[in-house]
């Protein structure tokens, strides 16, 4: 990666850097903790002559996300980004993106969902809409960030997917994460992103239509099955777009999960977001005390990976999901209510919730977890949760 | 890898010192992350950060519970039971505040000690009551990770030559025991 400069940048620049790189034609959205400096760094890219793109204020999320849709029905490339309520308020055209299937990215700080009245970290936002049609893909680190607003790009605007995708980032621990960046060159975004281009334009003053007629039943069951063949497809378009990553910047982040030291492991942590980072290095202390434990980075919560999931548990003792998410209907974490459905039914499994409303997930508990899973100290498909004194 | 926590009162620039110090290490071709802690955001209130200095990528992403190094902003966080927490033996302390060794109450198991009139410094070098950059000087004395010469030169980028001035005092001024 010799044409990138590195920089000490935070999540929210680097999701900015990301957007930037793609050259968006229209930027729309509201300000919302812990997303806003996203929207600041942009604007202020743009005042600067930075970058040649249109930004729309607007009053509110349900606006940014309607302002966004008309200009890729238009044939524009578009980016927002938000968090929590605001995606909660974005809901309705949020849904609409996805069944119109206009691509675009956006980018998603999470953060737990009020109430109790709440600002900080959670995946509790992202995991409320994992049944909206998007493609959801969760990260790590701050480099992942920039580097999957590009690849997501790519990824929607294929002509075999057009979906709208989130890059979701955990809000403070990444969005305000300062840490080292490889932001690449210009031109190197935009060899990377050559040929790829937004959806051909749907709305033209010149060509009169209508879009989105009423729609009988009939019909709009095979629009839901194109919807979600075009999602199963992306599985494997995503590792497409990241072998494509790896040729043009020499670095590259896998497809749907990422296996961390799996090959000979005997138990099986599931990971999603920042966390991951943390487990890693829990994982290599476990390892160094004799206990034969992989990490499972599930980074495409939608579509789920399945098969892989099913794969790389196959033949294990025992498994964990580790959620900053709860599932209200399954009394455990998202991820885990979700890998449970495709593991294989021998192994028995647990789930573990933390970091909710911003409290940290340690390197202490996630090693204490592994420890359990290790030992076999749990009762199969019992929920454990990370508490913080009060 | 050291691990770094920093202790202070929302207005002091903790945030923005500890993002001086990452920029500089990671310019310096090394790795260096940040995670602020947000609390209630509002001027006076404790505030804290972690810190972590590497020459490889830094994979954690939590909290700093066994710091090597405290860096404490401001005197009146003593008495705070948080503000000690898991400190390591052996580790470091450095503290903004007016008095002597004699006169502040610190755990015995610190090996070293680095007293600075971090706020005076600041008042009479900028005329502003931010101590940051003044800490900043008191942290190159003592922690060889971070290279002076350069984060002199990311203090100025940052905050302007005044901040450097009152950094330089800092690194004169400072007490170390």
């Amino acid at each position: 990666m010799s044409s990138a400069s590195i920089k000490a940048v935070s999540g929210n620049t680097a999701a900015a850097l990301g957007a930037a790189l793609c050259r968006p034609d229209l930027i729309a959205a509201y300000p919302i903790t812990p997303q806003s400096s996203v929207i600041e760094y942009l604007a202020g890219m743009i005042a600067n002559g930075q970058l040649d793109s249109t930004m729309i204020q607007v009053e509110s999320e349900h606006s940014a996300m309607s302002v966004v849709q008309g200009a890729a029905a238009a044939g524009g490339r578009v980016f927002t980004a938000t968090s929590a309520q605001g995606l909660a308020l974005m809901y309705e055209p949020y849904f609409r993106m996805s069944t119109l299937r206009l691509p675009m990215v956006m980018a998603v700080a999470c953060r737990e969902m009020t109430s109790p009245e709440t600002i900080w970290s959670g995946q509790q936002d992202a995991m409320s809409v994992r049944e909206a049609g998007w493609i959801q893909i969760h990260v790590e680190n701050n480099q992942e960030i920039l580097d999957m607003l590009l690849q997501g790009c790519r990824l929607s605007e294929d002509r075999e997917i057009l979906l709208p995708v989130n890059v979701c980032y955990d809000g403070f621990f990444l969005s305000h994460l300062y840490e080292r960046v490889a932001i690449p060159a210009a031109e190197k975004a935009d060899e990377y992103l050559s040929g790829s281009a937004p959806q051909d334009p749907m709305l033209d003053p010149q060509d009169l239509r209508s879009l989105d007629p009423l729609t009988p039943g009939n019909i709009l069951i095979k629009y839901r099955q194109n919807h979600l063949a075009a999602l199963q497809k992306t599985l494997n378009k995503l590792e497409e777009v990241d072998t494509r990553f790896q040729q043009v910047f020499g670095h590259s982040w896998g497809g749907a999960v990422e296996e961390y030291r799996c090959q000979d492991a005997d138990y099986i942590l599931l990971t999603i977001g920042s966390m991951t980072g943390t487990a890693r290095v829990a994982v290599d202390l476990a390892r160094e005390r004799g206990l034969k434990v992989g990490l499972l980075k599930v980074r495409c919560m939608r579509p789920f990976p399945a098969e892989k999931i099913a794969a790389a548990l196959a033949g294990k003792k025992a498994w964990a999901a580790a959620d900053r998410s709860v599932s209200f209907g399954w009394n455990s974490g998202s991820l885990y209510s979700e890998a449970l459905a495709c593991a294989p039914k021998a192994a028995p499994h647990f789930s573990i919730i933390g970091g909710l409303g911003g409290t940290d997930i340690s390197l202490g508990e996630l090693s204490q977890m592994i420890d359990r899973l290790g030992a076999g100290q749990f009762s199969d498909g019992e929920t454990l949760w990370l508490e913080k004194k009060i | 890898m050291k691990e770094i926590r920093m202790h202070g009162r929302g207005g002091q620039g903790v945030v923005k010192s500890a993002q001086v110090i990452v920029q500089t290490v990671v310019g310096d071709h090394k790795y260096a992350h940040f995670i602020p802690f947000f609390g209630v955001e509002r001027k006076g209130s404790p505030v804290y950060g972690f810190l972590r200095l590497d020459d490889q990528d830094i994979r954690l992403k939590c909290q700093v519970y066994e710091p090597d190094i405290l860096m404490i902003f401001d005197d009146t966080l003593l008495s705070l039971p948080q503000t000690f927490d898991g400190f390591k033996a052996g580790g470091t302390i450095i503290l903004n505040t007016c008095v002597n060794r004699q006169a502040v109450k610190l755990p015995t198991t610190a090996r070293r000690v680095a007293l600075v009139d971090a706020t005076g410094l600041a008042l009479s070098r900028l005329g502003r009551n931010i101590p940051n950059t003044a800490m900043l000087g008191a942290f190159a004395k003592v922690c060889d990770q971070v290279n002076w010469e350069s984060l002199k030169k990311q203090i100025a980028a940052s905050f302007g030559e005044k901040n450097v001035e009152a950094a330089q005092a800092a690194y004169e001024a400072v007490a170390v025991s």
